[in-house]
C-alpha cells in the first residue's frame, strides 16, 4: 500500500512525530511505501538539524532521517510546509540566503516546500494518516 | 488526476492555536486540485463561521471573512454538528451567511453551511477518501 504520514506536532513535547516515525517504520518493514512525510504546523520543528537530545533520549530528527524516505529521483520526500517552517525560524540554504540570514537549521534528509505537495500526498496515496492532536 | 473526496475536519476556535488559520491555508490550496472538497465543524470549531469576529483587540488577522471566499472555489459544503452549536448555546442564526452560486440553477445563491447531528456528519465523514484534521 501507498502511505502518507501528516505530523502537525513538533518533538519532544508532543509523541506524535514519535508515533507517526514508529508507524512508518513499521509500515516499511512490512513492505509498504511510504510516498511522503508532511510536516505542518509545529511538525516542522522535527526538520532541524540542530536538535541536541541528551544521550540517553532517541533522537527524533535523525531517527526521521534514518528512514531515507525519497523519491525515485533521490530527493527526499520529507516534506517541510515553507509557510509554517518560516514563519518558526525553519530555514534550509537558499531560505537563509534569500532573506540574508546567517546560517540555516534543515537537516538535509529533509526538503521545504509547500502546502500543494500535502494534498497531491492525499490524491497520490491510498492512505493519508494524520498524526496532532 | 482522480478526483477524491477530501474533508477538512476543524475541531478547534479561530484563535487560541494555530489550527483554525492554517486549515483554511490548506484549503484554499486544495481548491487549486479540483478535488471534491467539504469542510466540517465540530467541539470549538464551530466558532470558527461564527458572525461578527473581532480580534482587534488582541493583535491577531481577522481571517474569518476568508470563508466568503470559498464559494468562489466551489467548496459549498460546509457541515456543522448540531450538537456542537447546542453544547455552546449557539444556533445557525449565529454562524456567518456563507453562499455559493450553483451553476446547475443558473447561479442561484444558496447556503454553504448544512447544520446536522453527528450521526449524519460521521456518516458523510466514513464516505470520505481522506479527511485532514485540524
Amino acid at each position: 500500500m501507498k502511505i502518507s504520514i501528516q505530523v502537525n506536532e513538533g518533538p519532544y513535547q508532543h509523541q506524535a512525530s514519535d508515533t507517526a516515525y514508529q508507524f512508518a517504520k513499521a509500515a516499511i518493514e512490512k513492505g509498504h511505501e511510504i510516498f511522503r512525510v508532511f510536516f505542518y504546523h509545529d511538525g516542522v520543528n522535527n526538520a532541524s538539524r540542530f536538535t541536541l537530545p541528551p544521550q540517553d533520549d532517541r533522537n527524533v530528527i535523525n531517527q526521521w532521517a534514518e528512514l531515507g524516505i525519497k523519491n525515485a529521483d533521490g530527493e527526499p520526500e520529507l516534506v517541510v510546509c515553507i509557510a509554517a517552517a518560516l514563519r518558526r525560524g525553519m530555514l534550509d540554504e537558499s531560505e537563509a540566503s534569500k532573506n540574508d540570514i546567517n546560517g540555516n537549521n534543515l537537516h538535509p534528509a529533509f526538503r521545504i516546500s509547500g502546502l500543494g505537495q500535502l494534498i497531491e500526498a492525499g490524491i497520490k496515496s491510498d492512505r493519508l494518516v494524520v498524526f496532532g492532536d | 488526476m482522480a478526483t477524491k473526496k477530501f474533508m477538512y475536519l476543524n475541531r478547534r476556535s479561530s484563535f487560541g492555536t494555530i489550527y483554525a488559520i492554517e486549515s483554511l491555508e490548506v484549503v484554499l490550496i486544495a481548491a487549486a486540485f479540483e478535488q471534491d472538497v467539504s469542510l466540517a465543524f465540530i467541539d470549538d470549531g464551530v466558532y470558527q463561521i461564527v458572525e461578527g469576529q473581532n480580534a482587534d483587540g488582541i493583535g491577531m488577522k481577522n481571517f474569518s471573512k476568508t470563508f466568503h471566499a470559498l464559494g468562489d472555489y466551489d467548496i459549498n459544503k460546509l457541515y456543522v454538528s448540531a450538537e456542537s452549536l447546542e453544547e455552546r448555546g449557539l444556533s445557525a442564526d449565529d454562524l456567518m451567511p456563507l453562499v455559493y452560486e450553483d451553476e446547475d440553477d443558473d447561479w442561484a445563491e444558496k447556503p454553504s453551511i448544512k447544520v446536522v447531528f453527528n450521526v449524519e456528519l460521521s456518516k458523510i465523514m466514513s464516505e470520505q477518501d481522506v479527511c485532514l484534521s485540524f
